[in-house]
């Protein structure tokens, strides 16, 4: 194999899997150590860097980070670090970090910018470009920001006050917001001459279900993310006492654990597919039977059941499903028929986009499924100078893959307004920086805690449902966050390699805890992978080869799948052959485009190590 | 030195012996040895080995003198018997643990100072009397304790880290231990694990005495250019003569050699060896020729290592002493102390 190039900023990124797993690319480990050195400022404005909303995502990120965790492949039955959980610590107990924040500069650039839906990926752009000195104006059409961070996402897991502060640390800068202002016509507002239009509308229609008898009580059937809005604004305060939801996302599991607050006592999540085919993240499954919410797997609804115009329940198919070898399952069978009451149901089968605002004659294409072609990169549409990003891009992610669409429409847009090409995007960098304090000390916690994940402690189950806004999460104590901290494996800390000073001693090998380092001859991958000390469970990973060694002309090949970073190759090396090296990957936004600079907390860890 | 533990992490890709341990099941302490000591490569290479044969830790005693050497016993199978003596009289206390428990395996990790200087004595009546067990010396040429002074197996010319060049001639383990009738002779390199770690576990079965003399630089103190101890010199003059692979008795033996003279030799167990020699050397079990070919190799600068010699004496000094076939602690009491009328008879037969 050709020896590795870890200057390839790819290399030592795909090393950090939560930070390669983050849409935003959060420097996880970093944030993790400033938190465990008290540093929660830091930590606070390192993750608001990348993701702005650090104590929203902090309670309810979709949190891919955690399933790419490595600390759940090292241990068998390993769970990862609770990542999500440690960046609201670093909310909780920051300090006030208001003259930290980015401002406007005094004077605007002369270019409008027009945002429409104050929702994430909105609130992204605006962060991104008042500093640079565009006037943003954002039209929300309903009476307050946010988006579905406040319409669907109900005040018991995010409550206002964390959600109001973040956004105004954003239209605090200046940003003109347009409460209340619906856009009713994309050609009215383009005919205002705004240098650039965004839409960040979401994807605001949710999926109705037309089975027999939907309309014979329309008043006790509901669209899951439309009950939610009005719950969230104090429309809807009441639900009957039995309460079917239709469907397994996570839109299921708000609105089961919203109808127990609101005075429902049975509440059955009725889905599909078998459990392991929801779409539901587990925690926030475990979360609504902890209320003793009734998932029932495998039925599909089929008649609304009513009698003298009343609903009284929904009958369904029970479903079974053969599995395949790889998991997957086949077509269903209806194995039987099943009636269950209800007073209500609420339909969480999924959401679509919708833009009957734009008119099919300005420009913007539509493609088949009548979604506006978007380009992936550049957040383009078919017309110059309006973009489109979070779900209204692609249809229904998540807040953190909203922000970084927010992230690369903010770069296009500033590139549109200067006039330059759109898809040359700037360049991702790495930058490496030592971590040696002393022979045998780093400026990393380098030792392997052997502690289990810690479990957030919830308000109690008595008191949790006497009001709608008390949010179940407590928050990791002081000794959770201290327990936790340590489990993160720092593969932010890489082991850089440097051949020409290996005397080929072994002691690097042998001390390898996890036995990923070999020293062999030069093969290609597939013979080379047969002969590492240890079998290569995980292809996704890369394998590091170095240069031939000076003695043999064998090479050194590293398999990163399982490495914990805890340093014992560069203790034992007595060349100093294995250094310990912080990683910084550089992820350019718009501020960096436009040439604009600011002291990061990394630097500030770079000047100490 | 180090600061931080090995950390124990069982991983899904690590693999179990058949007593269901994992190689962790065979490491010890953290070492304290220099980094990058040959010495542990070749802790690491007898816990492969032990792993390996599936040998449980607790029918294992590792003994031991002084020296940089005769700490390594720390550094494997913490789950075993262990004996930590005194400077060069590490055969006599072997002997005396063997002749109590024949059942253990008996592992002695010695150095060229414990073994040839102060120990030279100890080290050559051991040899003679057949002791069941598997001596290493991890020979480095310097006494490293003591910061460097030429030790016994330093070669004439080589140089000493401040400058100084070694007169007296070295002694050589191997031809020592060939000519006092040692059984099993081989030579290793710490640097090269994959000669070393059949070599041990070829060793560890092997009846009576078997030595094997391993290469061992000291980082610190002998790693420099003009030492003939250095990894950089082993690895240029190291010539392996016979290249022994362990097969155990269930396993096929398949020989994939290209070149050489390829031989099995059945050990006493029905476990075998597969020798290949790099050219037609010379008979393994003819003594004069195998004495011939070291020393004449290493008058041309050259490090012979591999299996070097093999008797065909299989005895051990239990078969020799004719001595109780069962360790001694699980004999009745009464066997193990007849009292004083079984020795007034016995006394009396010697009158």
């Amino acid at each position: 194999m050709k020896p590795t190039d870890t200057q390839d900023p790819d290399y030592f990124h795909k090393v950090v899997d939560c930070q390669w797993g983050c849409p935003a690319h959060t420097d996880v480990p970093l944030y993790i150590r400033l938190i465990a050195q008290g540093r929660f400022s830091d930590a606070y404005m390192e993750n608001r860097r990348s993701n702005v909303f650090p104590g929203i995502l902090g309670r309810v990120c979709d949190r891919p980070c955690e399933p790419a965790c490595r600390r759940g492949r090292v241990e068998e039955n390993g769970k990862p670090v609770a990542i999500c959980r440690l960046k609201r610590v670093a909310a909780d107990h920051r300090d006030d970090i208001s003259d930290r924040l980015p401002r406007a500069p005094e004077r605007s650039n002369g270019k409008r910018v027009a945002l429409i839906g104050a929702g994430p990926a909105s609130l992204t752009v605006a962060n991104d470009l008042m500093p640079l000195g565009y006037s943003c104006t954002l039209f929300e059409a309903l009476d307050e920001p946010g988006g579905l961070m406040r319409t669907n996402i109900p005040s018991f897991r995010l409550p206002a006050t964390v959600l109001n502060e973040e956004i105004s640390m954003i239209t605090d800068m200046g940003v003109d917001v347009r409460l209340g202002h619906r856009i009713e016509s994309m050609r009215a507002l383009l005919d205002e001459g705004y240098d650039a239009v965004f839409v960040g509308t979401g994807a605001p229609r949710g999926k109705n279900l037309d089975a027999p008898g939907r309309y014979d009580d329309p008043a006790h059937v509901h669209i899951g993310i439309d009950w939610l809005e009005s719950v969230a604004f104090g429309h809807v305060e009441k639900i009957g006492r039995r309460v079917l939801i239709i469907g397994a996302g996570n839109t299921a599991m708000d609105c089961c654990r919203t109808s127990l607050r609101l005075g429902a006592e049975e509440v059955k999540v009725i889905a599909r597919k078998p459990r392991d085919h929801f779409k539901a993240s587990p925690w926030e499954l475990e979360d609504a039977e902890e209320e003793n919410v009734e998932i029932v797997i495998n039925h599909s609804p089929k008649a609304f059941v009513t009698e003298n115009g009343r609903l009284v329940g929904m009958s369904f198919d029970e479903l079974a499903y053969e599995r395949r070898d790889d998991g997957s399952l086949s077509r269903p069978e209806v194995v039987g028929e099943r009636f269950m009451p209800a007073d209500d149901i609420v339909l969480a089968i999924g959401q679509d986009n919708a833009f009957p605002w734009i008119e099919r004659d300005i420009g913007i294409e539509f493609n088949e499924w009548d979604v506006p072609e978007v380009d992936e990169t550049t957040f383009q549409s078919t017309r110059d100078g309006v973009f489109f990003g979070g779900d209204a891009a692609f249809g229904p992610k998540n807040i953190i893959w909203a922000v970084e669409h927010g992230h690369q429409a903010a770069i296009s847009i500033h590139k549109h307004c200067q006039g330059e090409p759109l898809d040359e995007r700037p360049p991702r960098g790495v930058e490496m920086s030592p971590t040696k304090m002393g022979i045998h000390e780093w400026s990393y916690s380098n030792d392997y805690a052997p502690a289990e994940r810690r479990l957030m402690p919830h308000v109690d189950l008595k008191r949790r449902f006497k009001n709608l806004d008390i949010e179940v999460e407590m928050g990791f104590t002081v000794e959770q966050t201290i327990e936790e901290v340590e489990r993160c494996l720092n593969c932010d800390i890489q082991t850089v390699f440097s051949a020409p000073d290996c005397i080929e001693c072994d002691a690097c090998i042998d001390i390898c805890p996890v036995d990923c380092l070999t020293i062999t001859e030069n093969r290609e991958h597939d013979e080379l992978v047969q002969n590492l000390k240890a079998e290569v469970l995980n292809p996704d990973q890369p394998l590091y080869v170095s240069e031939p060694l000076a003695q043999t002309r064998r090479v050194m090949v590293k398999d990163e799948n399982l490495c914990v970073h805890c340093g014992l190759c560069a203790e034992r090396c007595p060349t100093g052959a294995w250094d310990m090296q912080k990683s910084t990957i550089f992820f350019p936004h718009a501020r960096d485009v436009a040439g604009l600079t600011e002291e990061s907390p990394c630097q500030t860890v770079r000047k100490t190590g | 030195m180090t600061y931080i533990r090995k950390p124990r992490i069982v991983h899904s890709g690590l693999e179990r012996n058949e007593l269901g341990l994992t190689l962790r099941d065979y490491e010890g302490g953290m070492s304290t040895l220099c980094a990058g000591c040959g010495h542990d490569s070749i802790t690491a290479a007898i816990v492969q080995a032990f792993f390996e044969l599936s040998i449980p830790p607790h029918k294992v005693a590792k003994m031991s003198g002084i020296g940089c050497s005769s700490k390594t016993p720390a550094y494997f199978l913490s789950a075993s018997h262990g004996f930590n003596s005194v400077h060069g009289r590490m055969p006599s206390v072997a002997t005396g643990a063997n002749a109590a428990n024949r059942d253990l395996y008996y592992i002695g990790v010695s150095g060229d100072g414990d073994s040839l200087s102060i120990g030279l004595g100890q080290f050559a009546h051991a040899l003679r009397r057949k002791l069941n067990m598997l001596y290493l010396i991890e020979n480095n040429g310097v006494y490293g304790l003591t910061k460097g002074q030429f030790s016994a197996s330093a070669d004439v010319g080589s140089r000493a880290k401040k400058g100084e060049v070694n007169e007296q001639p070295p002694i050589d383990p191997v031809v020592l231990a060939i000519s006092q009738g040692c059984n099993f002779v081989a030579r290793g390199f710490s640097g090269d694990k994959r000669q070393l770690v059949p070599l041990i576990k070829a060793g560890l079965l092997n009846p009576g005495f078997g030595m094997i003399d391993i290469i061992s630089p000291c980082v610190t103190f002998n790693d420099h250019e003009g030492s003939t101890k250095s990894y950089a010199y082993t690895r240029e003059h190291q010539h392996e003569a016979v290249h022994a692979d362990y097969i155990p008795r269930r396993q096929e033996i398949e020989v994939d050699y290209e070149a050489g003279e390829v031989a099995t030799v059945e050990l006493h167990d029905g476990n075998k060896l597969l020798l290949k020699k790099a050219e037609a050397v010379y008979d393994l079990r003819d003594r004069a020729a195998a004495i011939d070919y070291v020393i004449s190799h290493h008058r041309r600068g050259e490090i012979v290592t591999g299996m070097l010699y093999m008797g065909r004496d299989e005895r051990e000094m239990h078969d020799v002493s004719n001595t109780t076939r069962q360790p001694l602690m699980s004999l009745p009491y009464e066997t193990l102390c007849p009292g004083a009328d079984a020795l007034a008879e016995l006394q009396r037969g010697m009158r």
